[in-house]
């Protein structure tokens, strides 16, 4: 094998080499948090800049991994995502006890998203899946003292557990029926009998428990209420966009002799989550479980572009969730932010924000109406090409349905705005300072909500590359 | 030569103004505001009328035919490399007339407000409204991609929101003001999935190229045609649903409920959007992509056609009951663009059959002259009596002479008394009314009539009826007619909506750029002028001075009368779809499912916990075992569906 292809791996290898300087730290415990902290950002840079130099394309290991400019950049998204969720969590992490650990599983987690995302064979890509599992279940137990936390990791690992059994039947019923895992060979083996069918909706089922696809969403509220803001963040943005960066390489490339019953099964499954998403979004009062739903009712959306099955597909899911990072991340970094100073969490706590705390209810405002769709922030954007993308199959009904959530939608999203902006309160916050390190998220958050859109190169960038998955 | 960069300063102008004065308008600029405002519309209008001026005479035509020009392309988004959102100018003799008429109402608008909105608070932040409206409504005639409009359109939305809301201390502007919004937010829903359904079907946005490849015979015309959903064809479908958007924006039945509430936005902004500009951005579209309608769809054009006769009619005969003087100016509105809309509907595609559409357009044109002048002079009124009721008029034609002769002069052009300006708009479309579609002919020809009628009623009952008695001590020497920055803009309007009808205008605005010179049929003309006399004499008998005449008409036609006083009670049924049925139908059940089966489940998980102790309770809700039900019946239930019942 030649070594120069081992660059192919570089993302992966630099989150390893990170993952070891940590661990050096905390064996060697002299550093106080402080430190430790300042590293971690350090090296979280360094790892977002070293992802744009000197792609390598191709496969080793017999096409276990594979690698491409399309894969290179979505790393390069999920790296980016993953520096933005430190730095506005930085209040939160400040005086904990475990942060070394905090950054080891959160890149470990990463590390398995990437194996997951570049794998070329049904048990590479289970393995990166468990990899990103397991120290996710970890960190939502990370507010060590408090119940709700411990209840959020059980949760979340029973229901992983449950996943993770149907995946492997699945994988067991491809294998019996092809006698491969590898990915290739799969595509040119399957033909749709219905064994073959049956192993893809256990596949499918295991995609959508990830993805909260709904009826398998229901650990996500739970699970987004009781985790730290970090990781319900990282739960819901980082987790669910590798998923579906995977999921569309699998349904285009190895399913897909099987296009029709998995369009079908998208198109239905992608209705049902995005009413019922906006439905129970409608009821919340906690902003996290608020998040959670509305962030079900996103996926729907998703579903949509992705069923588009094309070149257009690809390129609106990828150009989606880069700007869906950038508007929810937004939201998070301040909910985190006035978590942690104040532990307020509700949607009335936020009642004449704007009074106080001007900056954050701006941003807050600002990433709820991208999320919204509301034009001319990205959001729109990202909505209008997913539409575009589910569109160019000629799915009127589909489309009309999503048309009529996103106006559903807008109700709830500036349902908080108001609260922020208009309603009086009797008891309003205190003004909140933030650190520079928030701010710098805050900065990239916006910036991107407001540049995206009106970039035009953008999607045609990742037009580009979405030739090659 | 035109230049690009020139005709762009038409609607830039108007959004410096609003940067400008949104940005440092209430603090620095707020005396000068008016004039920043006006100054900047003046400069705009004089580009564009020289812009007019240059492609209708020097350089637009080519081969005796008026040329589309786009200008300043410039790509902005790419989807595919076919399909892209383009940024453009485009001249074509529609647009050119668009902004002649958007720049100059608005103009008069901006020069009246002067006057009007003088001591208002907010008076800059009114002028910043303006010119933001004014820039949107510019750029949406200029557009060269049907994605361009859409954008502008959806601002004309926002800032006529903006200033139908103005007085928002005021409830009902602040309804009004929403219920537009909303019910054009619901068309425009329409729009934009017409637009992808044509932007999908003829792989372009281009105005230009989606215009050649429905109309010729293009592999994407028969993929549109072939492609059927409900039994109409992709390409209808296409077409009505940008016909649902631009008949919310036009108030067409059944989308015009928006419009009489919108009348509690001051009087000038009335003029502006709901006289000349915004409410014809509907007709304007059905116009811009004419060719597809005419050619390729004539299907769809009936279903304009029918719109917009009814509307023309139901409009007018809820225009008789009105007291509200706006109100009534506001059903006439409604009626009128029914009226666009029908010739649009009735014409053909080139030469003689393209009557209906110059005729169209030539309406448009003097309507914009006459219903503005109706609006100012409707604004003079209520300025001069503090109301918009008609019992409270009455001999007024004493105190105000120029607003009491200007607003003579719009009712005779638009009751199609020769030789005003709406005479010979009328005249042609329903010219082609007749030699398309009798029915339609009939309608409207009756419509005409009730029209004359309406409106001289509103006259009479504003300038004779009753001795005028001033609500104000009148030792206290009650206020002159209007200043002259009012009656300036009222002269001039009414110089226009008198003589605008005698521009040959077939020869510059017709459906495919070839002059179209005007044929006058007397035996087509006698009609409706009579039928016009008729209705100004009935008016006159009813109404010149007061008696119980029109209590005795109306209790004649009583059922008719109630029906048409509660305007057919649309709104009533709109409240009734909206709180009982779908309130009723989604509301209740999901409350329900909310009450009975989510918070249920929820009691009963939560009994449970207290149930099983204090072993589990803390961390375990009971919820997780429901969970994996739940989990594993949809996989069994994706199974069934799509492995057992679906082949």
């Amino acid at each position: 094998m030649d070594l120069s292809l081992l660059l192919a791996m570089k993302f992966e290898l630099m989150i390893t080499l990170i993952i070891f300087i940590l661990l050096f730290m905390k064996i060697d415990g002299r550093a106080n948090n402080q430190t430790v902290i300042r590293i971690s950002y350090l090296l979280l840079f360094l790892n977002l800049g070293f992802g744009f130099a000197g792609n390598v394309s191709g496969e080793i290991f017999n096409g276990m991994f594979r690698s491409t400019p399309l894969l290179a950049f979505q790393k390069n998204i999920l790296n980016l995502a993953t520096l933005i969720i430190a730095l506005s969590s930085y209040e939160w992490l400040r005086n904990h006890k475990h942060l070394p650990e905090f950054f080891i599983l959160l890149l470990s987690s990463l590390l398995g998203m990437f194996f997951m995302m570049s794998s070329g064979n049904l048990l590479m890509f289970y393995l990166g899946l468990e990899l990103s599992t397991i120290p996710l279940a970890a960190l939502c137990n990370f507010d060590l003292h408090k119940k709700i936390s411990s209840e959020a990791a059980m949760k979340m690992i029973l229901s992983s557990a449950f996943s993770s059994a149907i995946l492997l039947f699945g994988i067991s019923l491809i294998y019996g029926a092809t006698g491969s895992f590898d990915f290739k060979v799969i595509t040119s083996v399957l033909t749709g009998t219905t064994l073959q069918k049956l192993a893809f909706i256990l596949i499918f089922s295991g995609f959508a428990f990830k993805l909260s696809v709904v009826p398998f969403h229901l650990w996500t509220a739970d699970v987004y209420e009781g985790s730290p803001i970090a990781v319900t963040a990282f739960l819901s943005v980082v987790s669910k966009a590798s998923m579906s960066f995977i999921f569309i390489t699998v349904l285009y490339t190895t399913f897909i002799s099987m296009a029709t019953t998995w369009y079908y099964v998208l198109a239905t499954t992608a209705v049902i989550t995005m009413i019922v998403g906006n439905l129970f979004a409608l009821r919340q009062t906690n902003l996290k479980r608020f998040l959670a739903f509305s962030s079900i009712a996103q996926v729907g959306y998703l579903l949509i572009g992705i069923s588009g099955a094309s070149q257009i597909g690809i390129a609106s899911v990828v150009y989606f969730i880069l700007i869906y990072v950038f508007s929810n991340l937004a939201a998070f970094g301040v909910i985190s932010v006035i978590s942690s100073l104040t532990g307020k969490e509700t949607i009335s706590d936020y009642k004449g924000l704007y009074a106080s705390n001007p900056a954050l209810a701006l941003i807050m405002a600002l990433s709820l109406f991208s999320l919204a769709g509301i034009p001319p922030t990205a959001g729109f954007f990202g909505k209008l090409f997913l539409l575009t993308a589910g569109a160019s199959i000629l799915n009127w009904p589909l489309i009309i349905i999503a048309s009529l959530n996103l106006i559903v939608s807008l109700y709830y999203y500036l349902n908080i705005v108001r609260a922020m902006f208009i309603d009086e309160t009797d008891e309003p916050m205190v003004k909140l300072n933030f650190s520079t390190n928030e701010a710098v998220a805050f900065f990239m958050c916006v910036a991107g909500v407001l540049s995206i859109g009106f970039l035009k190169g953008v999607f045609e960038f990742i037009f580009g590359l979405s030739s090659v998955l | 030569m035109i230049s690009g960069s020139t005709i762009a300063l038409i609607p830039l102008l108007p959004l410096a103004s609003f940067l400008l004065l949104g940005l440092f308008g209430r603090k620095y600029l707020s005396s000068a505001a008016g004039w920043i405002g006006t100054l900047s519309l003046l400069a705009s209008s004089l580009i564009s009328l020289a812009t007019a001026y240059n492609y209708f005479f020097v350089s637009g035509k080519v081969n005796g035919a008026y040329q589309q020009i786009t200008l300043l392309k410039h790509t902005w988004l790419a989807f595919t490399p076919g399909v892209s959102i383009d940024m453009g100018l485009l001249l074509d003799p529609v647009s050119m007339m668009m902004i002649v008429i958007v720049t100059f109402v608005s103009l008069m608008v901006h020069i009246y407000s002067l006057g009007y909105m003088k001591g208002e608070e907010r008076f800059a932040t009114y002028y910043a409204f303006l010119s933001l409206f004014t820039f949107s409504m510019l750029g949406l005639v200029l557009s060269i991609n049907i994605f361009q409009i859409y954008i502008f359109w959806e601002l004309v939305g926002v800032s006529s929101f903006l200033l139908i809301g103005y007085y928002f201390d005021r409830p009902s502007a602040v309804a009004a003001s929403k219920k537009a919004f909303i019910v054009t937010r619901f068309a425009d829903l329409g729009f934009l999935i017409g637009i992808l359904i044509l932007a999908f079907g003829a792989h372009t946005l281009d105005f230009k190229i989606l215009i050649e490849r429905l109309t010729t015979s293009s592999p994407e015309l028969r993929g549109m045609i072939g492609s059927s959903f409900l039994g109409l064809s992709a390409l209808t479908w296409g077409l009505l649903l940008v016909f649902a958007g631009g008949a919310g924006k036009s108030a067409m039945f059944p989308l015009h409920i928006w419009l009489p509430d919108a009348m509690e936005g001051p009087t000038p902004v009335s003029a502006l959007i709901h006289a000349a500009t915004m409410v014809v951005a509907g007709v304007y579209l059905v116009a811009r992509l004419f060719p597809i309608f005419a050619i390729s769809c004539p299907g769809a054009l009936h279903v304009v056609a029918y719109v917009g006769v009814f509307s023309s009619l139901f409009a007018a005969v809820i225009a008789c009951t009105q007291t509200d003087i706006k109100r009534v100016l506001a059903y006439s509105t409604m009626s009128q663009i029914g009226y666009m809309m029908f010739a649009l509907g009735v014409s053909g595609y080139g030469g003689e059959h393209g009557l209906g559409f110059s005729a169209s357009m030539f309406h448009l044109f003097t309507h914009a002259m006459f219903k503005a002048l109706l609006f100012l002079g409707a604004g003079a009124v209520i300025h001069y009596t503090h109301s918009n009721e008609m019992q409270d008029m009455g001999g007024l034609r004493k105190y105000m002479p120029v607003t009491h002769l200007t607003f003579l002069v719009a009712c005779l052009a638009i009751a199609g008394v020769p030789p005003f300006s709406g005479f010979f708009s009328k005249e042609e479309i329903l010219s082609a009314a007749y030699q398309n579609n009798f029915p339609i002919y009939v309608i409207a020809l009756f419509t005409a009539g009730l029209t004359a009628f309406y409106m001289f009623r509103l006259y009479f009952n504003i300038f004779w009826n009753k001795e005028f008695h001033s609500h104000h001590d009148s030792s206290d020497g009650h206020h002159g007619e209007a200043p002259w920055t009012m009656k300036l803009p009222l002269l001039i309007l009414g110089v226009l909506a008198f003589g605008a009808g005698f521009v040959p205008f077939g020869n510059f605005v017709s459906s495919d750029g070839a002059a179209l010179p005007a044929e006058f049929h007397l035996a087509l003309a006698i009609p409706p002028v009579l039928l016009g006399l008729f209705g100004i004499a009935l008016a006159y008998t009813m109404y010149k001075t007061e008696n119980d005449l029109p209590n005795k008409t109306a209790a004649l036609f009583h059922r008719l009368y109630q029906g048409a006083y509660h305007k057919f009670y649309i709104d009533e049924v709109y409240l009734f779809i909206t709180q009982k049925i779908i309130f009723n139908l989604i509301g209740r059940p999901s409350a329900w499912v909310d009450k009975n089966i989510v918070d249920g489940a929820v009691n009963l998980s939560a009994n449970l916990t207290e149930d099983t102790s204090g072993l589990i309770r803390g961390w375990q809700s009971g919820k997780m075992q429901q969970y994996a039900l739940w989990f594993f019946a949809g996989v069994m239930g994706i199974v069934a569906v799509f492995i057992c019942m679906w082949h």
